[in-house]
């Protein structure tokens, strides 16, 4: 049976009804109107569906919206818009760092996890953070370097 | 700030630079300050002598595109409010296109760029360009689109000259604001913009700007999608959400032959959210009205189906058999040249076989549509590459005129080529008439996408070649057995759509034509650079396709160049020769010797040097479609001995593909080209059983990963006076070899069968 949910997204408090066991990615696209998860594979396989739950890189396509609870859910658009972009956002528009751009919340979302815990990093271990999530486009020269200038703050 | 990846350099040589790759002099700073321009290894540029193109033509004619598409207001209008809508055919995928076709038209209107709207193809206004295919955007699409604005510029200059009675050889343009010499005073072109000023057809012998007065072509412009892109704007067709929009999921069957024996929908019908179950034929489909929904009543139908599947793909392990006992093969000799009196003499003869496998598009996100009845017309928003043949194809099948089909391109994830775009417009529109005509947005889920997308075809090779004492070669016989790489929607004689096979009343597919040289399909690159005295090459194109197959990036050109390439470096080596000298000895174009010059002086290419069981590089080259960008790469790589793996530490490339348009835009383009080009190489390849497709998702297709990549080194060749050529294939197809020839150097033995996975590696090394 659908049931309320009360969900914390990108600082604000939402309800929304649905079946306990939706993967949370519907929820943010069809119900809170958020682009940026993306539909990839429903696998877990590729990284396009990645959004923050308390600050952990999770893949919303396989995470039920029963599970958040009192969680905080961040998405790509939690970190920043076109007129103010987060660190990240501007590191990838500055390095060009999309090619279609399908996989790129993926990329931010893993790599914002990432560097809270890793604020220097080598290049390596950006490589090594981003190793699950798939780019088909061949963007991954331009997303690690991207990375790379967030982290320096230039 | 030049990351460890793609070395930078500021090293530059030629006219009119300054040290920062990519920046031309400009007149103005781009709104993205901190766009990095240093994400181009080097540019090189060249001034020759000015030649006519992008535009240019013969007096009395028009541009391509344009002879087609005559009306001005078609491809721009001249907005009061001090902006410029450009309309282009052609259709942004991830590519550039998009931003640099806005830098054609500002520039010839002389307006900041900041000013150009781009608006999506949409067939009920845009200029007919066909298919957004073969990296001919520009060229093609460009060249038409700068024309159209030579024209409403010297409109506005006319209207200007007799506004303020003064000669428009007095009159100069600076961002729209027309001044002239011979008076004060000043109008802009916002100032003159009146509805239907451009409503005409364009003239003909329109003079275009002289290339030195260009300022933003050429620059590199940051991309006009990336912002969106990066803070979950709505950049995707998967991002649109039309009022009452219902979701809608196909079910499709297991196998290409499978039928349908028993279908109990019932308890499908009575799930949550469900709005109607659709069959037609073999066609099956759900419409929900939520997402989640309709993806469990399509599991549900999964389960309810019941399917007889036939034997009927031929063995994978086997298909190059399958294809030279092909009994319907059409056999052409695509290039032949016979001996002058004057050839050396052979003294020696050597063969070889190669193939490449099915190939993957793959993209990231399936593919998606969404349709919807507005006013009567049957309205798709869909990621094609081809919006006009799309309409034909779909109106037949839905049984409508074309003027009650409309497609609005909306972009997708990347597709590579034809992968599932149109196919799912299709089903989106089966599921809006199932509902009414309510929008429905129908995305596939992973396994549609792998199973039932159209592949990049296998292809079998075979090479010979005679040498003379010096090594010289003196003959060339090669033979290509393929598929058809054009099964794209819009043709003559059938529907190349999915669903429209699987309904009850079926439609067929069109029958498979080869695209001539030297464009080519299966025979794309088929025929070498090279100068031989005496050659033959000879296509065996086979009708039949088991397996379903279309465009995929570079078409033929991948198996072809990876065969024409190695067996160069056998060639070579039998000759004991360098295989950079080898080449160049066999190469009479400059630009083709300056690719490869390039590139060995870049990536330090010393002749003679061993490679040591481990390590290795290798050189592969191509002038794309014999026509187009000139690539040579080097590739370095390391052999795991005992995991069997190769890893490409270094590719390094060099590209001409004459003026640059936007620099960093054709060094994404060339380096997202190589590193698809190493994924295929190294790892990919369609498994099929004799009954279905089994690569099915991420670990049955597995792709190049972060952990496996190759560091990137690019110099670009620029000619700001010879035409730009398109880029977005022409570094894919000498990756495989080059990759190959280094793992001879490395350990003395041939990779002749792609793709190079671990059981490869380890029977080349037995
Ligand atoms: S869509 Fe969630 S991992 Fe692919
Ligand atoms: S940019 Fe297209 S998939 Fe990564």
């Amino acid at each position: 049976m659908p049931q309320p949910f009360r969900l914390n997204v990108n600082g604000a408090e939402h309800t929304v009804t649905a079946e306990g066991d939706t993967p949370l990615l519907y929820v943010l696209r069809n119900d809170l109107g958020l682009n940026a998860p993306k539909f990839g594979c429903g696998l877990g396989q590729c990284g396009a569906c990645t959004a923050l739950l308390n600050g952990a890189a999770i893949r919303t396509c396989l995470f039920p919206v029963s599970g958040v609870g009192n969680a905080s859910v961040v998405t790509l658009e939690g970190l920043g818009t076109i007129e103010k972009p987060h660190a990240l956002q501007r590191a990838f528009i500055a390095e060009q760092a999309a090619q279609c751009g399908y996989c790129i919340n993926g990329m931010i979302m893993t790599a914002k996890a990432f560097l809270d815990h890793n604020p220097h990093p080598t290049a390596a271990a950006i490589r090594q953070a981003l190793a699950e999530n798939l780019c088909r486009c061949g963007t991954h020269v331009r997303i690690v370097r991207a990375v790379q200038r967030a982290a320096n703050g230039t | 700030m030049c990351g460890s990846f793609v070395r930078c350099s500021a090293l530059r040589t030629g006219p009119d630079v300054n040290p920062h790759s990519g920046t031309l002099p400009s007149p103005r700073d781009y709104s993205r300050r901190e766009f990095c321009q240093a994400a181009v290894g080097v540019v090189v540029f060249f001034s020759m002598n000015p030649g006519p193109f992008l535009g240019h033509v013969a007096p009395g004619q028009l541009p391509l595109d344009l002879e087609t598409n005559k009306r001005l207001d078609s491809w721009l209008r001249i907005n009061p409010d001090g902006t410029v809508e450009v309309f282009t055919g052609k259709v942004e995928y991830g590519q550039g296109a998009i931003t640099a076709l806005a830098q054609i038209a500002a520039d010839e209107l002389d307006v900041n760029f900041e000013r150009i709207r781009m608006r999506p193809a949409d067939t009920s206004h845009s200029p007919d360009e066909s298919y957004t295919a073969g990296s001919a955007s520009i060229e093609v699409g460009g060249g038409a689109l700068r024309y159209a604005a030579a024209d409403a510029r010297a409109t506005l200059l006319e209207m200007a000259a007799a506004k303020m009675r003064a000669p428009t050889g007095s009159l100069t343009v600076d961002d729209g604001v027309i001044t002239t010499s011979a008076a004060a005073g000043r109008v802009t072109y916002w100032e003159l913009a009146s509805k239907g000023l451009l409503a005409r057809d364009v003239r003909s012998g329109i003079p275009l700007k002289p290339n030195s007065s260009r300022h933003i072509v050429g620059t590199s412009v940051p991309r006009l999608d990336i912002p969106a892109k990066v803070t979950g704007g709505e950049a995707y067709v998967q991002d649109m959400r039309l009022p009452g929009m219902l979701f809608g999921r196909v079910v499709r069957p297991p196998s290409y032959g499978a039928q349908l024996t028993a279908f109990d929908d019932v308890s499908a019908k009575a799930m949550p959210g469900v709005v109607t179950v659709v069959r037609n034929g073999r066609f099956l489909g759900v419409v929900a009205r939520r997402e989640e929904q309709a993806i469990a009543a399509r599991a549900a139908l999964q389960r309810a189906a019941v399917w007889t599947m036939p034997t009927e793909l031929p063995d994978e392990a086997s298909i190059a058999a399958f294809f030279r006992n092909s009994a319907d093969a059409q056999v052409t000799t695509v290039s032949s040249r016979s001996p002058s009196v004057t050839a050396p003499m052979a003294v020696r003869t050597l063969r070889a076989t190669y193939s490449k496998p099915y190939l993957a598009h793959a993209s990231i996100g399936p593919s998606c549509a969404i349709a919807a009845v507005e006013d009567g017309v049957l309205t798709i928003w869909s990621h094609t590459q081809g919006a006009y043949p799309l309409r034909t194809d779909i109106a037949v099948v839905m049984g409508l005129p074309l003027g009650k089909v409309r497609i609005v391109h909306a972009q997708g994830s990347g597709c590579y080529g034809h992968n599932g775009a149109d196919d799912v417009a299709l089903d989106a529109a089966l599921l809006s008439r199932a509902a009414g005509g309510a929008p429905v947005k129908v995305q596939w889920m992973r396994d549609d996408e792998f199973a039932w997308e159209p592949f990049g075809g296998a292809m079998s090779i075979d090479v010979q070649a005679s040498v003379a004492a010096d090594g010289s070669i003196t003959d060339w016989q090669y033979d290509v057995w393929s598929n058809s790489f054009n099964m794209r929607p819009g043709q003559r004689g059938g529907v190349n759509l999915l669903a429209a096979w699987h309904l009850a009343q079926p439609f067929q597919h069109s029958p498979p034509r080869e695209i001539p040289l030297p464009s080519g399909g299966a025979d794309r690159n088929a025929v070498p650079y090279y100068d031989f005295p005496s050659q033959r090459i000879t296509e065996h194109f086979l009708p039949t396709m088991p397996v379903r197959v279309s465009a995929h990036r570079s078409l033929g050109a991948f198996g072809n160049v990876f065969a024409v390439e190695s067996f160069m470096d056998e060639l070579a080596h039998s000759a004991g020769a360098d295989p950079v000298e080898f080449r160049l000895r066999h190469l009479t174009d400059d630009r083709a010797k300056a690719v490869i010059r390039s590139v060995a002086d870049r990536a330090k290419w010393r002749s003679g040097a061993k490679g040591d069981g481990a390590r290795g590089r290798g050189i592969a080259f191509l002038r794309y479609e014999s026509t187009k960008t000139y690539v040579a790469v080097i590739a370095d790589i390391v052999v795991d001995r005992e995991s069997n793996a190769i890893r490409v530490e270094r590719i390094t490339a060099a590209a001409d593909s004459g003026l640059i348009i936007t620099p960093d835009g054709i060094s994404n383009q060339l380096e997202g080209a190589i590193i698809q080009g190493a994924s295929w190489a190294l790892k990919e390849r369609v498994r099929f059983d004799r009954q279905r497709v089994t690569s099915r998702d991420w670990n049955s297709y597995p792709i190049l990963t972060f952990s496996e990549l190759p560091e990137i080194d690019i110099v670009l060749l620029n000619r700001p006076d010879l035409p730009p050529l398109g880029a977005g294939e022409a570094a894919l197809p000498p990756v495989p070899a080059a990759i190959a020839n280094a793992f001879f150097h490395a350990t003395g033995r041939r990779l002749r069968d792609l793709p190079f996975d671990r059981d490869r590696v380890k029977a080349a090394l037995a």
